[in-house]
């Protein structure tokens, strides 16, 4: 996929379609926002460190319960190790906001996911409460991860927004966000469905990753589905065990000769119950990184969303345009090649004169080169945003291959450490029962 | 004609196993799917004029060697139970076993034997041998039936499961050093059908057989007075064994059914990896790796269930349905205890009522006959001194029975204790070999899954190259 001029890049353009000018250009701009991106993480450490319970007034004035993140950033510089970082609180609500603020300002962007508002896919062992201090403590590290992601990106670490963010205990800092005007840039939920129905030539491989990212929930949610029921069962089976360890501790009791190897052999069931909690606590953060990347679908799916609005924002202004044109001719021809209104009244009531023609025509001529700028305004736009966002998609999947194959790997280092313990433990036992 | 009484024993008493661990998950009482257990507890006790057994202790010493050296290099008989058949009548089907025998042993008068039982047949010889070896210890029959979830009886595995435990129950017997030398064992191994039927016939009648299931009904209802401690102990003994073997039973069934369930999920888990590699490019290869890998695992899940219901279940069954046994044989040593300690009091009795000048009844009616009354004082003393020598002589025997059931039961528990430990030991030992192997092989495939992984990042490197 290499083009054979240029030099070999970062796998961050995947877009093969351009011409070589285009590509050495795109490698230019690319490179100039890789440096500035990823000069933030370089410069900072950023990390939610804490989590905190307060109880606070909400917006109907009532007392509630809710839960603070600590954000600690400090700049990453050899000199100033050991310079106490600064930090502020933040909760969960305000970094929901954050992300709808960078969703809508920066569309074609694959923004990452905020960890679950609910513990929704969980086995049996987690309790789904969000004040459950094994929940709070995921959604921390999750909350990091985020920071971290955005922190990371080529063009939203330079949000001014995001900065202050994590940097400033401004309690204004919410008004802030709301004078943006993002909210008035949001595109309504009606506007895109409608235009998802009735676009007519979205770029097939926006279409193609809709399809994919509709695939990728599926059926992410089920693998974690069956996994966390996997995992359940699991759990009896070791649970269980832990029984033998009790009987045999009471039957050594009764015996003599069998009496010590069933004893230790005992100890050793407890442990093998016991040894499942970390096994499966571990599970828990690859399942974790599975539902990231499940959570990512709906960015891929907002991108995807967004060009098929301004595509079609295209199509209706370029139909427009072709409406006026026609108009004109007939207007210039005196033909009248389509039913209209006007074309019965003239014909029952009598021609228009010249003069209300003349005016009619300059009206039109106006209207058309307002079309036709709205055209090539709508066009740049869409180009724009195609180029941009399949930058950030290539980006995004590059991204998305290299952890989930890490995870993948991790996952067989989890398995392998798992069979280990078991090899260790029935080794054991296997000595007790030998002593019997 | 079946003799057994079948006393359909009310399942052994649950003790409450609290989930001490978890809190969810180990909620033993839930399992209420116990077995109806159809036991061959008879309480008929070995009977004096029973023609096949043993006249005295000292001659079954010199018959058959006790104890000292049972082990394998001096064993001279072989017996397989195989090939279960179905047999239609107009009556019934069932099932027949073919029982085959190999012996060097001098009482058989050929080398070899190849006979069908069926199962009622089996159950006819123990009660034989316990009929005669009261206080032996009879190792026992699978059960009658099993009333869980699976009731046919010519189920597959039943079929097999039985045949298993009657193959066992034939070899325990022929290493027993006193009941491998019963005659109605002999006849079992080596009759043919017919046969069999006719000598079956023979013994005592029904009528004598249910007298002595009263008496024995009566005397465990008197209950033993002054039991020996030794016996004391290992009643003990049995009921905490007995305890501890069913609730070992019962975790290990459990077990066995979480795992089953764990495997059904896992059937599942890895077909979704192969679902997801359908979507992607860069990670399909990956993926499909995973969902192998997964299913590998599946079937070394699948063998490690198999492993744990053909070994480690039957052995611990065996050892409840072993500590029922148990229980009975005290039982019926007690009852024979009691038996002669009533007997001791009727003598007691006579011997008071002997010795005191009582102006009874007999007395007056005979001076009313006219009788003399020296005469008729005369004549009550001698009845009643010739009632008190029958008596002696019957507590004498009943002493020696006494004696002899005491010194069966002692040298049989030693017996037992030692093929309870290496039975359960062999089992439990297996088991955990199973479960080193299980997890040894499923390390290797995720070893191996890493050590592909491993090496294609070399070929991604060269595209990775950053100026």
């Amino acid at each position: 996929m290499m083009a054979d001029s240029g030099p070999k890049e970062v796998a961050v353009i995947g877009n093969t379609d351009l011409t070589s000018a285009e590509l050495d250009n795109n490698i230019k701009n690319t490179m100039v926002e890789i440096e500035k991106g990823t000069s933030l993480l370089r410069k900072m450490e950023i990390s939610v460190a804490e989590a905190e319970k307060r109880t606070g007034k909400n917006t109907v004035n009532m007392q509630e319960l809710y839960t603070v993140y600590l954000i600690e950033t400090r700049p990453v510089d050899a000199l100033t190790e050991g310079i106490t970082p600064d930090s502020l609180w933040r909760r969960y609500s305000e970094f929901e906001l954050l992300r709808n603020y960078l969703l809508v300002t920066y569309p074609f962007v694959v923004v990452a996911p905020l960890p679950e508002k609910r513990a929704e896919i969980v086995w049996h062992k987690l309790s789904a409460d969000n004040m459950d201090p094994d929940f709070v403590e995921r959604r921390r590290v999750g909350l990091e991860n985020f920071l971290h992601r955005v922190a990371s990106h080529p063009v939203l670490c330079n949000d001014n927004i995001f900065y202050i963010f994590l940097t400033e205990q401004d309690k204004d800092w919410k008004e802030m966000v709301y004078e943006t005007g993002f909210q008035a840039k949001a595109d309504s939920r009606l506007k895109a469905v409608n235009a998802a129905f009735r676009v007519k030539n979205p770029d097939g491989r926006f279409t193609e990753l809709k399809h994919y990212s509709d695939e990728l929930q599926t059926v992410l949610s089920q693998l974690l589905r069956v996994r966390a029921r996997v995992a359940d069962r699991l759990y009896g089976v070791y649970k269980v065990h832990g029984n033998y360890g009790r009987i045999f501790s009471e039957w050594s009791a009764i015996e003599k000769e069998m009496g010590d190897g069933l004893q230790s052999a005992g100890h050793h069931m407890d442990a093998y119950a016991a040894s499942v909690d970390d096994i499966l606590e571990e599970e828990e953060h690859y399942a974790d990184q599975l539902k990231e990347y499940l959570f990512y679908t709906d960015a891929l799916r907002a991108v995807c969303r967004k060009h098929e609005l301004t595509q079609f924002e295209l199509e209706m202004v370029a139909l427009d345009l072709t409406c006026k044109k026609q108009q004109k001719e007939e207007l210039v021809t005196g033909t009248v090649r389509t039913f209209s209104l006007k074309g019965m009244t003239s014909k029952l009531f009598g021609q228009e004169t010249a003069e209300q023609r003349e005016a009619k025509l300059q009206v039109l001529e106006q209207q058309l080169k307002e079309g036709e700028e709205a055209v090539k305004e709508k066009n740049t736009e869409s180009d724009e945003f195609v180029k941009t966002a399949w930058v950030d998609i290539e980006r995004f999947k590059d991204q998305k291959d290299r952890d989930l194959k890490e995870a993948l790997i991790s996952y067989a280092v989890m398995q392998i450490s798992m069979c280990k313990k078991g090899i260790q433990v029935w080794t054991n036992a296997k000595e007790c029962f030998n002593k019997m | 004609m079946s003799r057994t009484i079948d006393a359909v024993v009310s399942p052994t008493q649950t003790n409450t196993i609290p989930a001490d661990i978890s809190g969810q998950m180990l909620d033993l009482d839930e399992d209420d799917d116990l077995e109806v257990f159809s036991k061959d507890s008879t309480l008929a006790e070995g009977s004096m004029f029973n023609a096949s057994m043993q006249t005295s202790p000292g001659s079954m010493v010199n018959q058959c060697k006790f104890e000292e050296d049972e082990e394998g290099d001096s064993k001279d008989i072989f017996i397989t139970v195989d090939n279960p058949e179905s047999h239609v009548t107009a009556i019934e089907t069932f099932i027949t076993y073919r029982v085959l025998t190999k012996t060097t042993r001098s009482e058989f008068d050929n080398s070899e034997y190849e006979v069908r039982r069926r199962y009622q047949d089996f159950l006819w010889l123990k009660g034989k041998l316990e009929e005669a070896h009261s206080t032996l210890i009879v190792h026992p029959l699978p059960e009658k039936f099993v009333v869980k979830g699976m009731v046919e009886r010519f189920n597959g595995d039943f079929i097999e499961t039985r045949r298993k435990a009657l193959h066992k129950f034939l070899n325990r017997i022929a290493d027993h050093p006193i009941l491998s030398c019963s005659e109605d064992f002999k006849v079992f191994l080596s009759a043919q059908a017919w046969e069999l039927t006719t000598y079956k016939k023979q013994g005592p009648g029904f009528l004598s057989r249910m007298g002595e299931t009263v008496r024995a009904v009566a005397n465990s209802v008197r209950g033993v007075k002054n039991r020996p401690e030794e016996f004391n102990a290992i009643q003990e003994y049995v009921e905490d064994f007995s305890n501890k073997i069913s609730s070992l039973d019962k975790v290990t069934q459990r077990i066995v059914k979480e795992q089953k369930e764990y495997l059904e999920e896992l059937k599942e888990y890895g077909p979704t990896y192969t679902l997801w590699s359908g979507s992607e490019e860069e990670l399909a290869e990956q993926l499909k790796g995973v969902a192998g890998c997964i299913e590998r695992c599946c079937k070394e899940t699948e063998e490690q269930v198999g492993h744990l219901s053909d070994t480690l279940v039957p052995v611990l069954h065996e050892y409840v349905l072993c500590a029922e046994t148990l229980k009975a044989v005290l039982r019926r040593r007690d009852n024979i205890q009691a038996e002669f300690e009533a007997k001791n009091e009727a003598l007691a009795t006579k011997k008071v009522d002997r010795d005191t000048e009582s102006s009874d009844l007999g007395f007056v009616w005979g001076s009313l006959l006219g009788k003399n009354p020296e005469e008729a004082r005369h004549q009550r003393q001698e009845r009643l001194d010739g009632e008190i020598e029958e008596l002696k002589e019957e507590i004498d025997k009943l002493e020696d029975r006494v004696e002899w059931a005491n010194n069966a039961l002692k040298g049989d528990w030693g017996r037992w204790q030692r093929s309870m430990r290496g039975d359960l030991k062999s089992a439990f030992l297996s088991t955990a070999e199973k479960n080193v192997d299980y997890y040894e092989k499923c390390l290797a495939v995720w070893e191996t899954f890493l050590l592909s992984q491993r090496t294609e990042p070399s070929e991604e490197t060269d595209r990775d190259n950053t100026p």
